[in-house]
């Protein structure tokens, strides 16, 4: 159980240490999934209807876009040891201000989308620099920055604004068969998180700031420049959500992302992918099974017309216990 | 007796901020010209002071509890039903509810420490079950209705020798916060403190770990009881009486310079933390802030507090990672 | 780094469009109106005029004969829209419903009986509802999925205005006929949108009733839970146009986000405050029993009180022998559109725009609301106590 112990030993050798397991958290993750849709086929069947045809593939994609963006940025300031909790009201803000900057016109949709990942890069920038310069707790940090995001929401927003142009709107509905182009294009960024994690320098840093800042320090890396790219990199995440809703939504809508709830559901996505809450192990693979997970559960609720308290019910239990199951599994691997 | 300055070490700032408010207070209301208003205060603050209070337990010795906002709402909408306006129901269900907290606080104390799961996760995940099931159980609103010795404790008061009319709840408060005192003085506090500084000390020096968090749990949820008690006799039912609670209890226990991480900070600072929070919302009340810059407000209060603790004192603790309950 | 992967992915995202959409291909006009509204002010002196006129209108049935028509099957001023195109006779209806939430007690009681219309109708041989948890993004799904699901009609309780007017449109291509209620959206294309008169109406309702009951010069308290829902800002914009024009003074305009501890917290302060409060102004009912309560803890006389018909503050009112009014947002609302999507699916007219009757619980009126076994915040304009299940499912 000694914590420094375990962080040296994964210092030693992080990336190699996976192979040491036959089963890692990221096959879990995907097992699980396989697992996960072969009961909802099932029990869906028995209801009477199909899980996965058209409709059904395509309600899981999309309900995963927002999500799977929002929880892509979260895995890196969780890999960094670090979280974010004002995702969610920054969502919101990104898409009032892309909507609001297009206000309807088409050749105004470069400059709404800059306008909003520039605001998100902001707002990522301030998170870092409150907890690596005021070090400040980021639990705190960031529950700050919400409130205050949320203070300029409620005081200047009465509802949803501006308007997105017709044309980017397609970006909200467009699919091939039934996979939607978004989903395709928060994919095709899940990879680019993947490999900026797995392959470049900063990335490797994000590892070993989250696994043990002090050594990491010592060992010469600038653990606060990390710190705030890895809460600038998921903030322009969260603006990436913000601009995709914007657009799906017509316009900027203030609370879409609270009322979703994507601050504590991208941590709960992130930890069901199997990255420790503590930082310095997992990644962004296992983070997209867990988002995966959460919407095909949501999925198979909507066609077995479940309650939505019974799903909250499932959401709690199935967040506890693989994180236990994860634990439970490195226990194991360590005594072994 | 060397841990004594550790103890009270902090507790300073954050009542000259309680005092200055306070005054602040007296000088913008003309009902803080007398006691009455102050009582009213204490009378209005004392559940989230002893959310606050539990709070700190969990976060002294390293761990968060989300799960107690839910707690709050699901308690009250449980007390509604079972008591359903009834005074022979009334005692039976508070001791009930104060079970079904100590049950809430041993399983997530239990997940915490058995399945070494982060207490961040464990407490979300009860957060979730917890507003699930009881709208599921109740059918999606709350129903029957408490009866009226039931909501004396929040909204009542008693005659007190000397004092004159005391609420019921400041009653409640003291009496919290003077046991929450006592207890930390003792040897099982300090070590509660000595966990969220060094668990390895802790365990080395042969206290049982797992059972001083498993304590910290269920002290945070049965204190989370009392505060559904409290703010269901003081407001009645409501689905909502516990929305964002579990957040504002963090932000007070910050606020009374309690790292998050664990290991330092009075309880007495943790309590003044969240009366100066409502003293705070009471002051832009009157001052006529728009509700809407409320929260902007108490965003960078709480960033600025934490930058102060930090930078005063503590230094060794810089970038102390938020969750680290295990590993 | 990530931003040009990002920037290259949405060049990427717009040269793909149009491969295949759920979009829509046309823009719909829309009613402008709305969205002028939902921008800052949300005062429209026209809309306003038209709710008030509304308060007096007669409300008919739809069918020439029935002299008997309940007031969720009644109209005000109804513009007939002929409905042949979806007509489906022969009964064995997929009745599908899109459900923002069910969040809130007012939502609760609603559904519920919602559910017990549907059980009314034979013909109405399958039911699906998916609820959007307040999530817009949500319900969009949830639109698209009901329109793959071969529904004869589709119902949709919108989550809010703006927002989900894409997916209603795209869902109207589908040529299912599709009946909006509550909220509206901004896309003329559903068959009928449902709804009582409005904002305007609820919050001048109260207001005029404490102009009469409140001296001139004294304090009235204005008690609202959000700021930035359209219907809760009408409420309040028509409340304050009718105050200003009145000798009634407002000292203070208060957001209480729905949380009873709040409100009791603010009007323990004014009371402190202002010495006394003359008269209480609210957009909901929800906490009104709390603010009522402040009242009595404070030791001081209950001012005249608008409050809502849910049943503890109308018991309250009762017990305390208050002066006071309860405005409504009928939940009786609920069963209009289940009888809409039956009236289009036989061929016949309904109202394009369908108003329903707006009753407000007043002195003489109470009592008949008042239902002793009824939970708490049950709302008492249910217009279910008619129904063959009462009272077991609101329970």
């Amino acid at each position: 159980m000694s914590a420094v112990r375990e962080q040296v030993r994964r210092r030693s050798g992080a990336p190699a240490r996976a192979r040491t397991f036959v089963i890692t958290p990221v096959v879990v993750v995907y097992l699980a999934l396989a697992v996960l849709l072969v009961i909802g086929s099932v029990l869906v069947g028995l209801h009477g209807g199909v899980l996965l045809d058209h409709g059904g593939v395509l309600n899981i994609l999309t309900r995963g876009t927002v999500l799977g963006l929002v929880a892509i940025g979260q895995t890196l300031v969780i890999v960094t040891g670090s979280l974010d909790l004002s995702v969610a009201y920054l969502v919101g803000l990104c898409s009032l201000v892309a909507a609001e900057t297009m206000a309807g016109s088409t050749a105004m949709i470069v400059p709404g989308v800059l306008a909003a990942l520039a605001v998100a890069a902001v707002v990522g920038l301030v998170n870092g620099l409150v907890i690596t310069v005021l070090k400040a707790n980021a639990f705190i940090a960031t529950l700050g920055v919400a409130l205050v995001l949320r203070g300029y929401l409620e005081h200047n927003y009465t509802g949803p604004a501006g308007t997105v142009p017709r044309a980017f709107q397609h970006i909200g509905y467009d699919r091939i068969g039934p996979v939607p182009v978004a989903a395709l294009l928060m994919l095709l960024l899940a990879a680019a998180a993947w490999w900026y994690l797995r392959r470049t320098r900063t990335g490797y840093h994000m590892y070993a700031v989250g696994g043990d800042v002090d050594v990491a320090r010592l060992s010469g890396v600038r653990t606060g420049r990390t710190i705030v790219t890895a809460h600038v990199l998921c903030a322009v995440m969260a603006g990436l959500a913000g601009v995709f809703l914007a657009g799906r939504l017509g316009s900027g809508a203030p609370y879409v992302g609270t009322d979703a709830g994507y601050d504590l559901e991208s941590i709960a996505a992130v930890v069901l992918g199997g990255t420790a809450l503590a930082g310095g192990r997992g990644g962004v693979a296992g983070t997209i099974g867990g988002v995966l997970i959460l919407s095909t559960l949501d999925t198979i609720f909507d066609d077995l017309e479940l309650d939505s308290f019974f799903k909250d019910v499932v959401r709690g239990v199935v967040l506890i216990a693989a994180v236990a199951l994860y634990a439970r599994r490195r226990t194991a691997g360590r005594s072994a | 007796m060397r841990a004594r300055p550790r103890l009270t070490g902090g507790t300073g700032p954050v009542l000259v901020v309680l005092l200055v408010l306070l005054v602040a207070l007296a000088f913008a209301g003309p009902a803080y010209a007398e006691p009455s208003g102050y009582l009213a205060l204490l009378k209005r603050a004392a559940p989230l002071v002893v959310l606050a209070v539990g709070q700190y337990f969990v976060i002294v010795s390293g761990g968060f509890d989300l799960s107690v906002g839910s707690l709050v709402t699901a308690e009250v909408v449980v007390a509604a039903r079972l008591v359903d306006g009834d005074d022979a129901n009334t005692w039976w269900v508070i001791a009930l509810l104060l079970g079904c907290g100590i049950l809430v606080g041993l399983v997530n104390g239990l997940i915490t420490t058995k399945l070494l799961v982060p207490s961040f996760i464990v407490t979300l995940g009860m957060l979730l079950v917890l507003d699930g099931a009881v709208f599921l159980w109740s059918g999606g609103a709350p129903r029957g209705a408490l009866s009226p010795s039931f909501r004396v404790l929040g909204r009542g008061s008693a005659e007190v020798p000397v004092l004159g009319q005391l609420p019921w709840s400041v009653i409640v408060l003291l009496v919290v916060v003077v046991a929450a005192v006592w207890f930390m003085r003792g040897g099982t506090g300090r070590l509660l403190l000595a966990l969220g500084d060094n668990e390895n000390v802790v365990r080395l020096a042969g206290g049982g770990v797992d059972r001083l968090r498993l304590l910290a749990f269920v002290l945070s949820a049965l204190l989370a009881s009392v505060a559904a008690i409290l703010l269901a006799g003081f407001a009645g039912v409501s689905a909502q009486v516990g929305d964002g609670l579990e957040f504002r209890a963090i932000t007070a226990v910050v606020l009374g310079g309690v790292l998050l991480g664990g290991g330092r900070g009075s309880v007495v600072a943790a309590a003044a933390g969240a009366l100066s929070l409502e003293a705070l919302f009471s002051l832009l009340n009157l001052l006529g802030v728009s509700g809407a810059l409320e929260s902007a407000v108490q965003g960078v209060i709480i960033i600025a507090a934490v930058a102060y603790a930090a930078h005063g004192a503590g230094l060794r603790r810089m970038l102390r990672r938020p969750v680290l309950d295990t590993v | 780094m990530n931003r040009k992967w990002s920037a290259a992915a949405l060049a990427g995202a717009l040269t793909l469009a149009g491969c295949s959409s759920d979009l829509p291909a046309t823009q719909a006009p829309g009613g402008t109106s709305e969205s002028a509204k939902a921008k800052s002010e949300f005062f429209d002196q026209s809309e306003f005029e038209r709710q008030l006129r509304f308060r007096t209108a007669k409300a008919v049935g739809l069918d020439s004969q029935d002299g008997a028509a309940k007031p969720w099957e009644q109209a005000l001023e109804p513009q007939l829209a002929d409905t042949a195109k979806y007509a489906k006779p022969g009964g064995g209806y997929h009745l599908c419903f899109s459900n923002a939430s069910v969040d809130n007690p007012w939502r609760q009681v609603g559904f519920k009986t919602m559910k017990e219309e549907v059980k009314l109708h034979p013909e109405i041989t399958k039911f699906t509802v998916l609820d959007a948890e307040a999530k817009d993004d949500k319900q969009i799904s949830d639109i698209q999925s009901l329109a793959s699901q071969g529904c004869s009609a589709l119902v949709v309780s919108p989550n809010t205005t703006a927002t989900l007017t894409p997916a209603v449109e795209a869902a109207c291509a589908t040529g299912v006929p599709v009946i909006v209620f509550d909220r509206g959206v901004k896309t003329s294309c559903p068959v009928t949108f449902i709804h009582p008169i409005g904002g305007f109406a609820f919050g001048a309702d109260g207001a005029e009733f404490l102009k009469d009951k409140v001296k001139p010069g004294g304090k009235v308290l204005a008690l609202r839970i959000l700021p930035g829902v359209d219907v809760l800002e009408q409420r309040w914009a028509a409340a304050d146009q009718i105050f200003s024009g009145s000798q009634v003074k407002v000292v203070g305009v208060e957001f209480t986000n729905g949380d009873a501890a709040k409100t009791k917290s603010i009007v323990n302060e004014y009371i402190q405050r202002e010495g006394k409060i003359d008269g209480v102004w609210m957009d909901a009912g929800a906490t009104a029993v709390a603010a009522v309560e402040a009242f009595q803890d404070a030791g001081a006389a209950i001012p005249p009180f608008v409050g809502e018909d849910q049943q503890d503050f109308l018991r309250m009112w009762a017990d305390e022998k208050m002066t006071a009014v309860a405005p409504t947002y009928p939940t009786y609302q609920w069963r209009t559109p289940v009888i809409a999507a039956l009236r289009v699916l036989g061929g016949k007219q309904v109202p394009r725009e369908w108003v329903l009757p707006q009753p407000k619980v007043t002195q003489d009126t109470l009592k008949d609301f008042i239902k002793q076994d009824m939970p708490p915040l049950h709302y008492a304009m249910c217009g279910c106590e008619g129904m063959p299940g009462y009272p077991a499912p609101w329970k």
